[in-house]
């Protein structure tokens, strides 16, 4: 599985909506042209990808520096609104998992069934030790975790890939 | 002596042998060979010493239910004790050493113990407690010392790695014999995902041993065939080498595929646990043949009569010439036709039952095997290995009719079905009077989350017994067709718990039940004797089937003399309960990849990287490492402390504070909803400014205490302790979707967004000044204030409190942009004297103050009453989470512990925890005491130790002494004083 790749992606934007659903979507496919994801799916426009994340939680991702303007027109757009909005995209650390052996890496780390997994969907698990959620993406998967503990995702991801230092006895 | 044949092994390659060492002397075998096998190839029958006596022994089985030959594999970093010979495959190089043996396995000085056995009667632990208690330390203490264990614990750490998996199947097939087959190819044609597992390197179960034909093929062709069916369909996954371990709730089951235990090249985890959920878990697990209760059935050379097949069809490797078959079955004659046919003698077949016949019996007597119906064994004779038998009466008591020669005893007590998985999650069993099995209840199976059975057991391990039974009870339980076999018919098995059934006491104690813990027939007996009658009981009184293999073979056998001797029947005494793991798992396995640096996670703030680098001398706070201190030249933790202290209230210091939980709480009702949580009033806090709250639980007890800042209308954000992030969350989530779930308000969890950086100390502000870009003047930022701004150009939120009593801001930061706003203020506080602190200055500075720290002043049983806080809780309040607790009687007595100051007479430093002394003993002799300490430190400031403490009526006890318990020393003096020994007037904190 050598061939299978851990990418630490850089900080993206990543934006909290809380709400009811219909209205948040509304709010955020016109700003961002997504619309209203199902339930634990998620959809894409552009730069744009909003997943499922409650019954009353969205997040929306963007480029990390476009967050904050972002997040200042959805609040514009949901002030007269029950509905909270928060820059998140500090709070999480991303990462892809590409190649043959990605598959594998996920079901060594999370209890998952990835054949019942819809192209779309965003599954909010358990990765090892720590809550993580992820998504399909071409020849793999992309994976967020809390920042705490991006590294230990990191290792854990790679110890899965047989790509870990700690796996090749150095 | 065991030897290997001229021909036959359909196991093992003669082509390749195999070179392996075991207890340092070498020996070959064959590729295909298990460890047992190629010792036996090698006359080297002997394999291991019983547990408690000692007694040699070798192989009685040739799977995982053997209890006699466990050695340990391997050496140094992959030394595994208790692997059973029977499993192991041997590779080129395998090392393996005997256990339990003393000086050496062919002499073992502790076979003593067996001339001693009736000095370690049943219940020997137990009987020993009640001994004079010298006794217990001098005599009993070392010697079941000596002679406890069965292999060693590993010494050193594991080298090999373990990975888990996860699966999910609609049916898990546990067992690839011809029903788990059959069951995993109905499941696979009706389009279902399965998961076969067999726990052999092999498929085909016995059946590839004993023969059958199906479908018209042999059954080895058969298995093949369907095994490549299996393969090649893309929703089978096939797995030999597997056991199925465990099955769990929910469908949920243990699986544990061994990757390179077997290999002499070793790369990659070397086990596999497969975290199965299943729809329905089909077990075919098989059955397990019983031994016969016989004296001296324990010798070398006595084996039960499936396994001597499996030996000689499988490795080529035979027992002796001469094989004695004794039975109560007709399943035993197949062993007397597969020694005929590898041309070896069979002198005699005792069978316990009188006048059998069968085709298969029949056929026996026709190839010239004396059949002696109605005997039994009275005993083996030898004493390190099989000489012969001597034949009795099988209803009589033992005289013996005649001896024969022999090399080796083959037995048969008939078979128990493997229903340890069927039973794992609440199965039931019903005796089966004709089989005289145990086998499952198909109506009454593990259920599912909607009251339907989710395991269904098959084949042998229903306990079908023939080939043809197997099959067509499969394919019934699995909504098929049946193949077509030969159909057979076997006479009647007769149960037969003991050998002869009248044998007498002396008979009675050389009859094994249990090998590895050497339990007798007598044991049991005198269990049942001495009162312990249900068979939970009499099982550890007695340690039956509580050794590695989980009594396997000796179940069932020992709960029928339980029986016999309380005139009871079988199923009124009932089986023990069956648990998982099936085979011992080692912790390696179950941890997977859970060890090393990845033992557990560890949460770094932002400056992790810095602290470290930084000589941070670490402190767990749960699952985050925040610096303790950061250690300067040789500096002692201590030192480095004091000189954190000093220089912060002299000068500045900085510390991460990123630990710290931020909650956002926003909405119409967030401030109705603040007023609930926090004991005093938020809803009245003004944008742009900051109070300090307590959370208590329903019963009032403080749980949480921290800054509350609002930031507009609708918003404000709530501080929590490091511990309290997740926790407080959790909670306020608790009350919005359980309790006011009509309320409108929202929560977010914004701990991990921003890191937190405190600047604290008389100079503070200087450093912000010196980096410049916001406002931070006392007009501005007053005291208790927070604002957005820029700090060098990083946007950040500048909250101006303080928990030292210190001029103090506190600058919450974007997580990624941290540690430049760190290295900025680093270098800002250069020429001010600053330093970085840790967590224990921290403590200290906020003990000088006398403010409280949830976890060190609180408990779980202390109110904020307790604690001198008063002052923040609303009187104006209808209500709040905790009001009507404190309202309880106990809490307004006027001598409960309330917190104060202590300041030792000497100057010392108080014990943590001590106790304040009390007059008089109470009830229980033990010394009273009135009050403890909470914290307590040596303050740099004040040059002599501090602490807090909970003293009755503490506060109305200003200036008294009181004496502190020291651990080993004589109690020490310490005054009551304010808790405030710093700055009492806030002037420093407020400039």
């Amino acid at each position: 599985m050598s061939d299978t790749e851990i990418t630490a992606l850089a900080p993206m934007g990543m934006i909290t909506l809380r709400g009811d659903l219909e209205t948040l979507g509304r709010a955020v496919e016109a700003v961002t042209a997504c619309p209203l994801p199902d339930r634990r799916l998620s959809t894409a426009a552009g730069a744009h990808r909003v997943l499922w994340m409650s019954p009353d939680e969205l997040m929306l991702l963007t480029g990390y520096d476009e967050a904050p303007a972002l997040a200042a027109s959805l609040t514009n757009a949901l002030a007269a609104e029950f509905a909270t909005v928060a820059v998140v995209s500090d709070a999480r650390a991303v990462f892809d998992i590409t190649g043959p052996g990605a598959r594998q890496v996920i079901t060594s780390l999370a209890p998952v069934d990835l054949r019942a997994l819809a192209e779309t969907e965003v599954r909010r698990t358990r990765l090892a030790q720590i809550p993580a959620a992820f998504w399909r993406t071409g020849d793999g998967f992309r994976l967020i975790c809390f920042r705490s503990v991006a590294k230990y995702a990191e290792d854990v991801l790679r110890n899965a890939a047989g790509t870990h230092p700690m796996v090749q006895g150095a | 002596m065991s030897f290997r044949l001229a021909s036959g092994g359909s196991r093992i390659d003669r082509d390749r042998p195999v070179r392996f060492t075991f207890d340092g002397r070498e020996f070959i075998g064959f590729h295909g060979d298990t460890l047992a096998s190629a010792l036996l190839a090698n006359g080297q029958m002997l394999m291991g010493r019983s547990f408690k006596y000692h007694r040699p022994r070798s192989v009685v089985a040739s799977g995982p239910e053997e209890p006699n030959a466990l050695v340990g594999v391997g050496t140094g970093r992959s030394f595994e004790p208790n692997r059973r010979a029977t499993e192991q495959s041997i590779y080129d190089g395998l090392t393996a050493r005997s256990q339990n043996a003393w000086p050496s396995l062919a002499f073992d000085i502790g076979r003593v113990n067996d001339l001693g056995a009736r000095f370690l009667p049943t219940g020997f632990y137990y009987k020993t407690f009640m001994a004079p208690r010298p006794f217990w330390k001098h005599v009993f203490e070392p010697f079941i010392r000596r002679a406890a264990g069965l292999g060693d614990a590993p010494s050193e750490p594991d080298e090999d790695r373990y990975e888990h998996r996860y699966i999910h199947v609609d049916t898990l097939v546990v067992g690839g014999g011809i029903a788990g087959l059959l069951a995993a190819k109905a499941a696979a044609t009706a389009g279902e995902r399965v998961l076969l597992v067999e726990r052999s390197s092999r498929f085909g179960g016995r059946s590839v041993v004993d023969g059958a034909e199906i479908d018209g093929m042999t059954a080895p062709d058969w298995v093949k065939a369907t095994v490549q069916g299996l393969e090649a369909a893309d929703n089978v996954t096939v797995t030999s080498r597997c056991e199925g371990s465990g099955v769990y709730d929910h469908g949920y089951a243990l699986c544990l595929e061994d990757l390179t235990d077997h290999l002499a090249e070793k790369t990659g985890p070397r086990d596999r646990l497969w975290r199965v959920r299943a729809g329905r878990i089909v077990t075919a697990t098989g059955a397990i043949e019983r031994p016969l209760a016989f004296a001296g059935n324990d010798l070398p050379g006595v084996v039960l009569a499936s396994a001597m097949r499996d030996y000689v069809v499988d490795y080529g490797v035979s027992f002796g010439d001469r094989t004695v078959i004794v039975t109560n079955n007709d399943d035993a004659y197949r062993t007397a036709e597969a020694l005929l046919a590898a041309g070896l003698q069979v002198p005699a077949i005792l069978d316990a039952r009188e006048e059998v016949n069968s085709h298969l019996i029949q056929k026996i007597k026709d190839m010239g095997v004396k059949v002696h119906v109605g005997r039994g064994i009275a005993k083996v004779l030898g004493r390190d290995r099989v000489k012969g038998v001597a034949v009795c009466l099988q209803a009589g008591e033992g005289a013996v009719l005649q001896e024969i020669a022999c090399d080796a005893v083959a037995m048969s007590g008939g078979w128990s079905p493997v229903v340890h998985l069927w039973s794992h999650c609440g199965g039931k069993l019903i005796w089966d009077e004709a089989k005289v099995m145990f086998r499952p209840d198909p109506d009454r199976p593990p259920k599912d989350a909607a009251g339907q059975g989710f395991v269904v057991a098959v084949g042998a391990a229903s306990g079908a017994l023939t080939v043809g039974e197997v099959l067509a009870e499969t394919a019934s339980a699995m909504g098929i067709e049946p193949p077509t076999c030969e159909p057979e018919t076997e006479a009647p098995l007769k149960p037969v718990w003991m050998m002869p059934q009248g044998a007498g006491a002396d008979l009675r104690a050389k009859m094994w039940l249990d090998y590895q813990n050497d339990v007798k027939v007598s044991d049991i007996r005198l269990a049942a004797q001495e009162g312990f009658e249900s068979v939970e009981h009499a099982k550890r009184y007695t340690t039956l089937g509580m050794a590695t293999d989980q009594g396997k073979l000796s179940n069932i056998n020992g709960l029928a003399v339980l029986a016999d001797r309380l005139q009871d029947t079988i199923p009124q005494v009932g089986t023990t309960t069956f648990r998982p793991p099936y085979t011992p798992i080692t912790i390696g396995a179950l941890a997977g990849e859970a060890r090393g640096e990845i033992f557990q996670p560890l949460r770094r703030t932002p400056m992790h990287d810095w602290n470290n680098a930084n000589s941070a001398h670490w402190e767990p706070v749960g699952q985050w490492r925040r610096p303790y201190c950061y250690l300067r030249g040789g500096e002692t933790p201590e030192q480095a402390v004091a000189r954190e202290v000093t220089n912060t209230r002299q000068h500045v210091g900085l510390l991460d504070a990123s630990t710290l939980g931020k909650i956002l709480v926003r909405g119409p009702d967030a401030g109705a909803f603040l007023d609930m949580l926090y004991t005093n009033m938020m809803s009245t806090l003004k944008p742009g400014r900051c109070r300090y709250g307590l959370m208590c639980d329903e019963n009032g007890f403080l749980i949480d205490d921290g800054v509350v800042a609002r930031i507009d209308e609708q918003t404000w954000l709530c501080h929590t302790t490091t511990g309290g992030a997740d926790r407080i969350h959790g909670w306020m989530e608790d009350w919005l979707q359980c309790e006011w779930w009509d309320w409108q308000v929202h929560t977010v969890n914004l701990t991990e967004q921003f890191a937190q950086i405190a600047i604290v100390g008389p100079t503070a502000r200087d450093v912000l000044d010196a980096i410049g870009g916001m406002d931070v003047s006392a007009d501005a930022l007053p005291f208790m204030a927070w604002a957005d701004g820029t700090l060098g150009g990083t946007d950040v939120r500048v909250y101006r409190i303080s928990f030292s009593g210190e001029l103090s801001y506190e600058i919450a930061v974007p997580a990624t942009q941290a540690q430049a706003l760190w290295d900025k203020l680093i270098e800002a506080g250069e020429a001010l004297g600053m330093m970085p602190y840790g967590t224990e200055a921290l403590h200290v500075l906020r003990a000088e103050k006398g403010f409280i720290m949830i976890g060190d002043e609180t408990d779980g049983t202390v109110i904020p009453q307790d604690l001198g806080l008063g002052w923040a809780i609303s009187k104006k309040k209808t209500d709040y989470l905790g009001k009507r607790g404190q309202q309880r009687s106990e809490f307004q007595r006027p001598d409960r512990w309330k917190l104060v100051g202590l300041q030792t007479v000497d100057g010392s430093v108080l014990e943590d925890g001590a106790y304040a002394i009390a007059e008089g003993k109470n009830e229980n002799g033990q010394t009273n005491v009135q009050g403890r300490v909470t914290s307590t430190y040596h303050s740099p400031t004040l040059g002599q130790g501090i602490a807090m403490g909970l003293v009755e009526r503490g506060p109305e006890r200003m200036g008294e002494v009181l004496r502190f318990t020291r651990i080993g020393k004589d109690p020490v003096e310490a005054r009551i004083v304010s808790p405030v020994f710093y700055d009492p007037e806030g002037e420093k904190q407020n400039v």
